[in-house]
């Protein structure tokens, strides 16, 4: 009996060691190869389309096949800062945002990408947004991410219901014009709520519209001098309206929804409003994934206490410093990031799936800008407004509007919405929720004092 | 235990080879197997030797440079943690509720088996197949098709039948973030109740037939057999899935992270999950192993406990 059971056990050991080896020698054979890149990026419908796009006309081009990861975003962030970080390099290209980009360049995980992009002549360097490319600098003012789309926050709003229940929309709405709204909104159709706001714990997901909030209420994380503001003024005043606008008039299975769910629940006809990045609308317009395609407008983010309150977010491809491959990464990201690749989606995809928000000659293609007459104004003009030094009524420790750029943000901004999203759920009071979170804020502070 | 007294000593040898293995015999004869023995030892404890190393640092990877040795403070951070304290006591209701749920059920069920009846050979197939489903499967297919409030097969007969007496539609109910806790249970339970079916199926179908003729004879009750005669030999088996159960629901992941992501808030967060965080949101190293190190010292010292508690249950059962 004893001996079957070692029997067992080594055999098990074994096998598990064969296993190991087996997927070492795998790994190393395919870096070997040099003609194929790993590349890790988020789920959205953009980085879908690349996925769908590159065999046919990259691959084809340069001969390097190019192998997709796609998580979403939430656990992209797990996966990618576990891989740099422990520098294992498993992956030649990521999509990483305009948080992580001057956090990790300071730990020198990342390389530098502006000397590649200046020396191909057709990829037009000077033509990249300038917050753009400020935010995906490192200290030292160089490139190191290449922005495949860049995104502001908008309200969008159903023009045809909006019209039904003779309600109109501002162009510059304020939060408390939208709650009203919403309020008469809500049922406007069998199974239709008022409004969508993100519930989903995570400082990308529910923190983005909330701290993009939280600055036009006059609130803030962190005052200059490193104080925690969190259960105080205008970030108490933002949360309490935005778990109360939500429990009223909201989507179902709020405390479950990010981004995708609300996009979902946007293009199904569940809800009237949302409040969301700018790079929605070419999802939302695009006939063959969404119903509501050409009945949708768009006014400039709600505000409150300062003039606009969008918020800023590039996603865009880095390459760690791990990578053997830097020649085919390079000459991937470049390709992902140029003005071909616009016009290859558009005459492949339709034109309102273009990744845009990055480049201003995007928004001067005849083609985008009839696909886009309704959004894509307000989009680059809501990116060219937005100001990441100085987004609320008062100064900031660091540069960034929906985050704060320290890397303790993720674990703070997690761990606040969660208590947050739990008050959207009725399982806690918001009092409670922002007093745990400014104790866990306090923490973080004690680092920078 | 009882006081040693000296045995008496035993007047005649039993008659057994005198001479004793010489310490090279015996070398001989454990050489070829250790190996097996050393590899053992590396596959399975060196992986936890390295977890108590890291845990006596402060190592957080997004800050490379400042990894240093704290000696125990991560200890003391995982005892003083209120986040920590809550999850453990997430996994233990959590653990508890699914494991006495799914052995009272899958008793049920084996009861129902164990008779002979027209198709029982299907009946017993389809009851298995939710333990085959793989965890994550299982997990999306509840958060999707079941209790999602828009689309999902709950809301949607709810919509039915309030459809059937003359209402546009039925309450939206959001089931996830209103009764969290028991939609995970029952979604572990629906998973872990053929598993515990299973176990307790071999366990009747092993029952020797004339002790329940003679029972049968004696004229005792259908009730009175199944609590003097059968739950009695059923005891091992129950201890056996009580205690596998345990081993297993203390560390489910994959219906925390998919079905409530621990929340609303961290109602749900159970220890792997807590765990999870640390290392993949927070990036603490040294946390995350610290309190790997305690959960598994604890469910050493839990489970040993339980086992006890279900065995004097029993013997007290048996001895009235």
């Amino acid at each position: 009996m004893r001996s079957t059971r070692y029997a067992l056990i080594a055999g098990a050991a074994a096998t598990a060691l064969l296993a190991t080896s087996c997927s070492g020698a795998g790994a190393g054979g395919s870096s070997a190869g040099g003609d194929s890149i790993n590349v890790l990026m988020v789920g959205n419908p953009q980085m879908e389309d690349i996925a769908k796009l590159t065999k046919d006309s990259f691959t084809k081009d340069t001969g390097i096949k190019v192998n997709f990861t796609v998580l979403p975003e939430n656990e992209l962030r797990d996966k990618v800062t576990q891989d740099i970080a422990t520098q294992a390099g498993q992956y030649d290209v990521a999509t990483i945002g305009a948080y992580e980009v001057p956090i990790w360049e300071k730990n020198g995980w990342l390389t530098e990408l502006g000397s590649y992009a200046d020396k191909d002549k057709n990829f037009d360097k000077a033509d990249l947004l300038k917050p753009m490319v400020q935010s995906l600098s490192g200290s030292d003012g160089k490139l190191y991410g290449l922005p495949f789309y860049g995104e502001s926050s908008f309200l969008m709003y159903r023009k045809d219901v909006f019209a039904e229940k003779g309600l109109t929309m501002p162009e510059r709405p304020t939060w408390q014009q939208v709650a009203d709204l919403a309020a008469k909104a809500d049922g406007a159709q069998p199974g239709m709520k008022g409004i969508c706001l993100r519930g989903l714990p995570g400082w990308g997901e529910l923190g983005a519209p909330l701290t993009s909030m939280v600055n036009t209420f006059g609130g803030t994380w962190f005052t200059k001098d490193w104080k925690a503001q969190v259960n105080t003024g205008g970030f108490k005043d933002a949360t309490k309206f935005y778990v109360d606008l939500v429990r009223k008039h909201g989507e179902a299975g709020a405390p479950q929804a990010g981004f995708t769910e609300c996009l979902n629940g946007m293009s199904q006809g569940k809800v009237a409003m949302w409040y969301d990045a700018t790079s929605a609308a070419g999802s939302l317009e695009d006939p063959k994934s969404s119903k509501a395609a050409g009945k949708i407008g768009y006014a400039y983010a709600p505000t409150m206490k300062t003039d606009s309150s969008g918020w800023l977010w590039a996603w865009a491809w880095a390459m760690p410093k791990t990578t053997k491959k830097a020649d085919a990464a390079s000459k991937f990201m470049l390709w992902a990031s140029s003005k071909e690749y616009e016009q290859l989606v558009g005459e492949k995809l339709g034109w309102p799936r273009v990744p845009a928000g990055k480049r201003a000659s995007t928004y001067e293609i005849p083609a985008y800008k009839k696909a886009s007459a309704s959004f894509g104004d307000i989009t680059l003009k809501s990116i060219q407004q937005a100001d990441p030094a100085n987004p609320g009524t008062q100064p900031r420790p660091t540069v960034g509007i929906q985050f704060v750029a320290i890397p303790e943000f993720q674990d703070l901004g997690t761990k606040v919405t969660q208590e947050i999203s739990a008050a959207i759920a009725g399982k806690t009071s918001v009092d409670k929720a922002l007093n745990d979170g400014q104790k866990l804020a306090e923490d973080v502070a004690k680092n920078y004092k | 235990m009882t006081t040693l007294t000296e045995l008496p000593k035993p007047t005649t040898r039993p008659p057994v080879r005198r001479t004793k293995p010489t310490t090279l015999s015996k070398w001989r004869r454990r050489f070829p197997l250790l190996p097996a023995l050393i590899f053992t030892i590396v596959v399975t404890q060196l992986p936890f030797v390295a977890t108590l190393v890291i845990s006596t640092f402060q190592w957080n990877i997004l800050r490379p440079d400042e990894r240093r040795f704290t000696g125990l403070s991560n200890y003391t951070l995982v005892f003083t943690d209120d986040r920590l304290r809550h999850a453990v006591l997430n996994t233990g209701v959590l653990t508890a509720s699914v494991v006495v749920l799914s052995v009272l059920l899958g008793l049920g069920l084996a009861l129902l088996l164990d008779r002979r009846f027209r198709g029982r050979g299907l009946a017993r197939t389809l009851l298995i197949a939710p333990f085959l489903v793989m965890p994550v499967a299982a997990a999306l297919l509840w958060k999707h098709a079941i209790y999602n409030p828009d689309y999902g097969l709950l809301n949607g007969t709810l919509n039915a039948v309030y459809r059937l007496f003359g209402a546009d539609n039925g309450p939206t109910v959001d089931w996830i973030s209103t009764f969290p806790m028991p939609a995970l249970v029952i979604a572990l339970v629906w998973q872990w109740t053929p598993f515990m079916m299973l176990i307790l199926l071999a366990g009747l179908q092993a029952q020797p037939g004339d002790v329940l003729e003679a029972a049968r004879v004696d004229g005792a009750s259908a009730v009175q057999t199944f609590r003097h005669i059968t739950l009695p030999h059923l005891r091992q088996y129950i201890e056996l899935g009580i205690v596998l159960g345990s081993i297993f629901v203390v560390q489910t992941f994959d219906a925390v992270f998919t079905i409530t992501q621990g929340g609303p808030g961290s109602q749900t967060t159970n220890l792997p999950y807590e765990i999870y965080l640390t290392m993949f949101r927070k990036f603490e190293y040294g946390q995350a192993a610290a309190a790997g190190v305690v959960v598994v010292i604890g469910s050493i010292v839990i489970a040993t406990f339980a086992l006890r508690v279900v065995a004097s249950l029993f013997r007290e059962e048996t001895s009235r």
